[in-house]
C-alpha cells in the first residue's frame, strides 16, 4: 500500500493548495482534524496561515497537540510549513509569549522593521542558502540548488537556539534568519514549497522520499 | 536591497480573459485564461492576479472555476480581486485556491472591510486594490467601481490608511496609464511607496523591460504587467533579464 500524506486542518491554513501540490507530484492526500488520525499517519503536515497565539489555541482545541508532539517523537517525517513550521519552536513572541510545541528549541520574534528597503510584512521570493556545507545531504534540499529562491510570506521569524537545528537561512536586510529547521525527521519550512513554484514541488517530493 | 517581484496581471470577463484601455473597452483574448496563467508560470513568473474586470455578482461560478482550474498547474501565490462585497466572499475566492484578496469598491465604501479580512485571515492576504486617476490640478484621486466612481480622496490619503487599517499590501493601478503600454506612472508609484511601509504593487502601462526597471527605483516592490504579456511584446525573461543586468535582485 502506497504511503499517505495527511495534513492538519486546524482551520488556520491554505490547505487547498497544500493538497493540490501532493496530488501534483503523485502522493495520496488526506485532511485530519482528529488527534488519533495523527499517530497513524506516514508522512504528516502541519501547515498554517495566521498568527501564533491562535494557532496553538486551535491546536489545543482539538487536542492536537501532544499527538503532535509524540508524532515527531516517532521518527515518521514531519513537515511545518510557515506558521506550522514557527509553531515547531517552543515560544512564540507575537502579540503576547505564547507556548510552542517545543519540538525544536528556540523562539519566534518579530522581523525588525527598520531595514531598509525590506517590509514587514515580508512578502517576497528569497534564496534559501545552506547553512553549513553538507548540512543538505538526507534532508529535504538533497536536490535543490544553493541559493534557489522561494516564496516567503510572514512578519516573524523562527529562532532556533542551537545553530544546528538550522538547516537554510536567508536574507531580510542585515538579518540573517531561518528559511528551514530541522531537527532529526522533523523539518520547517518559513517558505511555502506549495507556492515555489517547480522548486518547491521539488522539495516536496524529496519530503515523501524517506 | 529586497527581491523585486514581477506579476502577471488578469482581468476576466465571464470565463474569458480581456484587455482595455484606462479600465474600459475591453478587448477578448483569444486563448483561455488558464493557458496564459500556465505560460507566464512556466516562463518563471512570480505570482499571478486575476482581476474580475465587470466584477459583478453573476459569472462568479466561473471566475472560481477559473480559480480552482489555476491551482491545479500553478504553484505560485495568486492574487483574486473584483466584486469581494464582504467577509463571506473573500472567504469564499480564499477557498477557491487564492491566496490573498484584492478589494477595492469595497473598501472604499466599508473601510472596516479591510480590518474585517487583515483579522480573519492575516494582512498578508488582504491587498488593498486602488485606482488612481489624476486630476486637473495634479492631485491623485482614488476612483472605484471599475474607475466609473469618483471620490474626493486623496490616493496618499487612503494608501496610509489602508495601511493603517489592516492591508498587507497595494495593488496601485493608475487609470491614466492603464492600458497605454506607453510606461508607468512613476511619479504616482513614488509618492505612495515614500507614504507607506508595506509593498506597493505596480500596476498599468508597462510596455517594455526598462519600465519595471523604473517603477522599482521609485520605489514599487512589485510590478504586475497585463497587456505587454498578453500581447506578447515582451516576456518575463526579458524584463527578468534586464533588472538584474541594472543590478535590481529577481529571482
Amino acid at each position: 500500500m502506497s504511503k499517505t500524506v495527511s495534513i492538519i486542518d486546524y482551520g488556520m491554513s491554505n490547505l487547498l493548495s497544500i493538497c493540490r501540490a501532493f496530488e501534483h507530484i503523485g502522493a495520496m492526500v488526506q485532511v485530519i482534524d482528529k488527534a488519533e488520525d495523527v499517530l497513524k499517519s506516514d508522512y504528516l503536515i502541519l501547515p498554517g496561515v495566521g498568527a501564533f497565539p491562535d494557532g496553538m489555541k486551535e491546536l489545543a482545541k482539538r487536542g492536537l497537540v501532544e499527538h503532535i508532539q509524540q508524532f515527531a517523537g516517532s521518527g515518521k517525517p514531519l513537515l511545518g510549513i510557515c506558521l506550522g513550521m514557527q509553531m515547531l519552536l517552543s515560544k512564540g513572541h507575537e502579540h503576547t509569549v505564547t507556548d510552542g510545541l517545543n519540538i525544536i528549541e528556540g523562539e519566534v520574534l518579530a522581523l525588525p522593521k527598520d531595514m531598509k528597503g525590506y517590509k514587514v510584512p515580508n512578502i517576497n521570493w528569497h534564496s534559501a542558502d545552506e547553512n553549513a556545507p553538507g548540512n543538505w545531504k538526507g534532508s529535504v534540499f538533497e536536490n535543490t540548488k544553493n541559493g534557489t529562491c522561494f516564496y516567503f510570506v510572514h512578519s516573524y521569524y523562527a529562532h532556533p537556539a542551537d545553530e544546528k537545528h538550522l538547516l537554510a537561512t536567508s536574507q531580510f536586510g542585515d538579518l540573517k534568519f531561518a528559511a528551514a529547521v530541522k531537527r532529526e525527521n522533523v523539518t520547517g519550512t518559513q517558505f511555502h514549497p506549495e507556492k515555489s513554484g517547480e522548486d518547491g514541488l521539488e522539495l516536496l517530493r524529496r519530503f515523501i522520499r524517506d | 536591497m529586497s527581491p523585486k517581484r514581477l506579476i502577471a496581471r488578469l482581468d476576466i470577463k465571464g470565463h474569458r480573459l480581456v484587455k482595455g484601455i484606462h479600465l474600459e473597452g475591453w478587448r477578448f483574448l483569444p486563448k483561455h485564461p488558464n493557458a496564459y496563467c500556465y505560460d507566464y508560470y512556466l516562463q518563471g513568473i512570480d505570482e499571478i492576479i486575476y482581476v474580475d474586470a465587470v466584477a459583478s455578482l453573476y459569472g462568479r461560478d466561473s471566475l472560481k472555476e477559473i480559480i480552482r482550474k489555476t491551482t491545479e498547474n500553478v504553484f505560485i501565490p495568486i492574487t483574486v480581486g473584483g466584486g469581494i462585497r464582504t467577509i463571506d466572499d473573500a472567504h469564499d475566492i480564499l477557498r477557491s485556491g487564492a491566496d490573498k484578496v484584492a478589494i477595492c469598491s469595497q473598501a472604499v465604501k466599508t473601510p472596516e472591510l479591510i480590518s474585517e479580512v487583515a483579522n480573519k485571515f492575516g494582512n498578508q492576504c488582504m491587498v488593498l486594490s486602488i485606482q488612481a486617476k489624476k486630476n486637473t490640478s495634479g492631485r491623485f484621486e482614488v476612483w472605484y467601481d471599475v474607475a466609473r466612481e469618483k471620490t474626493e480622496m486623496d490616493v496618499m490619503e487612503w494608501a496610509r490608511k489602508g495601511e493603517a487599517l489592516g492591508a498587507g499590501e497595494i495593488l496601485l493601478t493608475s487609470v491614466d496609464m492603464e492600458g497605454m503600454e506607453k510606461g508607468m506612472d512613476l511619479e504616482l508609484i513614488r509618492q505612495v511607496s515614500q507614504v507607506v511601509s508595506i509593498p506597493v504593487i505596480a500596476s498599468g502601462g508597462l510596455s517594455n523591460a526598462g519600465d519595471f526597471v523604473k517603477a522599482v527605483g521609485e520605489g514599487a516592490d512589485a510590478v504586475a504587467v497585463a497587456k505587454a504579456f498578453h500581447y506578447g511584446r515582451v516576456t518575463v525573461e526579458q524584463i527578468k533579464r534586464e533588472a538584474a543586468e541594472q543590478g535590481i535582485n529577481v529571482r
